[in-house]
């Protein structure tokens, strides 16, 4: 599995030889009813890290993202070719349940979604008894490891059996990173967590991010520019459809190979 | 640009002609309630709830067998057609793509519009014939036959308004499609669902016609679902067509009686929906 991965783009740049890859992506290409959009994207992605995923609207970085857990599965129009490799096995290959791909790689959405009929509680602890697992000892322990992770304990271990709606759509948030950490994914899919959100919120989740990548491995797709150089090791380039540009953060946001990422970077368009 | 004044003068205007419609669709009901209750009422009394019918010509009596016939009747009815009017609903709003989907579309539109006696006469076979006998379980065949399209177009629209991302958000844990729905989707479709259950109860309740050949009527009083059983539609229907003074106005009373169990079961429905 552990297969030589060369970044595009950036031959010449020195890549630390500890990174492990996590997943990668082969030739990926997603069409939605007649249209591609993804074009065969190839990309590493390394474990313990945060991997930026950036673009222009409607660039298929969101698209993208989806085909990784199989989100795409119930979009009848929606067909993905192409490999996802996680820790070698290809997500897609026949046989694979897309509900063991789920649990292995999870997804936080672009606006908050918390389940309305659940508390704070029932929330986070929901990818556990959904599938039977009724200890409450082992329960608590997961909400409260979760909770703490998401930055949130603090703040609701007063008021655990409050609903879910009762809390900010920043706490909201985090509740969704705490509800998709308990069930101790290897992957956490972010799709532009704080486009939602205030900026408190969205300082208190970007500095989530570096302290979660100890546990797993961060993809995250962000509008915003800034965003990805804070919070990312690895950035991907994406546009119409295409990844353009693939390298670490800092060598990508200042010494650009790709004229076109240049231009976004610079922000003469997007 | 028209003048502030003209605009509020159409505004008034419209305002009116809305109302003037909403109070022509409402003259007629309100009138036939009012008539109800104004004969209904002078007719009830504690021997109508708790006494059975007396033979022909004998005045007094009441409609307790009919009374208690309407309850077991629907309620057993609304046992045998939730099960099958959630799933049915479940199935059209969740899986579109399902080779049954378009069928069961089909079937359930097809019951909803049949006739409630052509349903009666389809639990007849089904029942009455099997088992040599009127029954009031027959009779609660017959009702679950209305109740199920009712349910099933109810839960299925409930559904739909659940938002996506909620099945996302759950698929997205690592959980089967089947666990989505039912622990997460249909929870937070709960109050429509509930309404829809009691809707399709309350315009069960009220039918005669399927009741005819299946729960047949009885007029004693009996608990037993096999044997035949009588229900207030019933009653009423055979009251209402005597010659007899008394039982016209125990008819009366017995819509009534009618009309007030399904304005509760409407008002059930607004509190179980409240706050939504």
């Amino acid at each position: 599995m552990m297969r030589e991965f060369k970044p595009m783009a950036s031959s010449e740049m020195t890549l630390d030889p500890s990174l492990k890859t996590r997943i990668e992506t082969r030739h990926v290409t997603v069409i939605y009813g007649q249209k591609a959009g993804v074009k065969d994207v190839t990309m590493p992605i390394y474990a313990n890290k945060v991997t930026a995923l950036i673009g222009p609207s409607g660039c298929g970085k969101t698209t993208f993202l989806r085909s990784l857990n199989r989100m795409h599965d119930l979009t009848p129009s929606a067909r993905v070719t192409g490999e996802v490799l996680l820790d070698g096995i290809n997500v897609y290959a026949a046989g694979v349940d897309p509900v063991e791909v789920r649990r292995k790689i999870g997804m936080v959405f672009q606006k908050p979604n918390p389940f309305p009929t659940l508390s704070i509680y029932g929330n986070v602890v929901a990818g556990l008894r959904l599938v039977g697992i009724r200890k409450k000892s082992l329960l608590d322990e997961a909400a409260e490891r979760a909770l703490r992770q998401a930055a949130l304990w603090d703040e609701v271990k007063d008021r655990l059996h409050a609903p879910s709606m009762s809390l900010s759509g920043g706490q909201q948030q985090r509740l969704c990173i705490a509800r998709a950490l308990a069930v101790e994914p290897e992957v956490l899919l972010m799709d532009e967590p704080t486009s939602a959100l205030d900026p408190i919120s969205t300082q208190s989740i970007e500095d989530l991010l570096t302290e979660l990548k100890n546990h797993v491995t961060i993809v995250i797709v962000t509008h915003n520019m800034q965003q990805a150089g804070r919070v990312s090791d690895f950035t991907g380039y994406f546009l119409n459809g295409e990844m353009v540009e693939f390298g670490p953060t800092s060598l990508l946001f200042t010494t650009p190979k790709d004229k076109r990422t240049e231009a976004y970077i610079t922000g003469r368009f997007g | 640009m028209r003048s502030l004044q003209a605009r509020y003068t159409r505004d008034r205007l419209i305002l009116i002609v809305v109302i003037a419609g909403t109070i022509l669709a409402a003259l007629p009901l309100t009138l036939v309630l009012g008539y109800a209750l104004v004969n209904g009422f002078s007719s009830l009394n504690w021997d109508f709830f708790t006494k059975g019918p007396k033979p022909p010509g004998e005045l007094g009596g009441g409609m307790a067998p009919a009374i208690v016939g309407t309850l077991i009747i629907t309620g057993t009815g609304l046992l045998i057609a939730t099960p099958f009017g959630i799933a049915a609903g479940i199935l059209l709003a969740e899986y579109p793509e399902n080779k049954l989907n378009p069928t069961l579309r089909l079937l359930s539109d097809t019951l909803n519009g049949m006739p409630a006696v052509l349903k009666g006469l389809l639990a007849y076979v089904l029942v009455v014939k099997a088992q040599g006998s009127f029954s009031g379980l027959s009779g609660a065949v017959a009702m679950a036959f209305i109740m199920v399209p009712i349910i099933a177009k109810t839960t299925e629209s409930v559904l739909k308004l659940v938002p996506w991302n909620i099945r996302e958000a759950g698929l997205a844990l690592g959980l089967p499609r089947w666990r989505v729905i039912l622990s997460l989707v249909l929870p937070a479709a709960r109050a429509g669902v509930v309404t829809g259950l009691l809707l399709a109860t309350a315009r069960a309740a009220g039918e005669a016609a399927p009741l005819i050949f299946t729960a047949f009527g009885n007029s004693l009083l009996t608990y037993n679902l096999l044997q035949p059983m009588d229900t207030l539609p019933l009653r009423l229907y055979a009251y209402a067509i005597s010659p007899y003074e008394d039982w016209h106005r125990q008819a009366w009373a017995a819509a009534v009686v009618l009309l007030g169990l399904i304005v509760l079961t409407s008002l059930l429905a607004r509190w179980v929906t409240r706050g939504r």
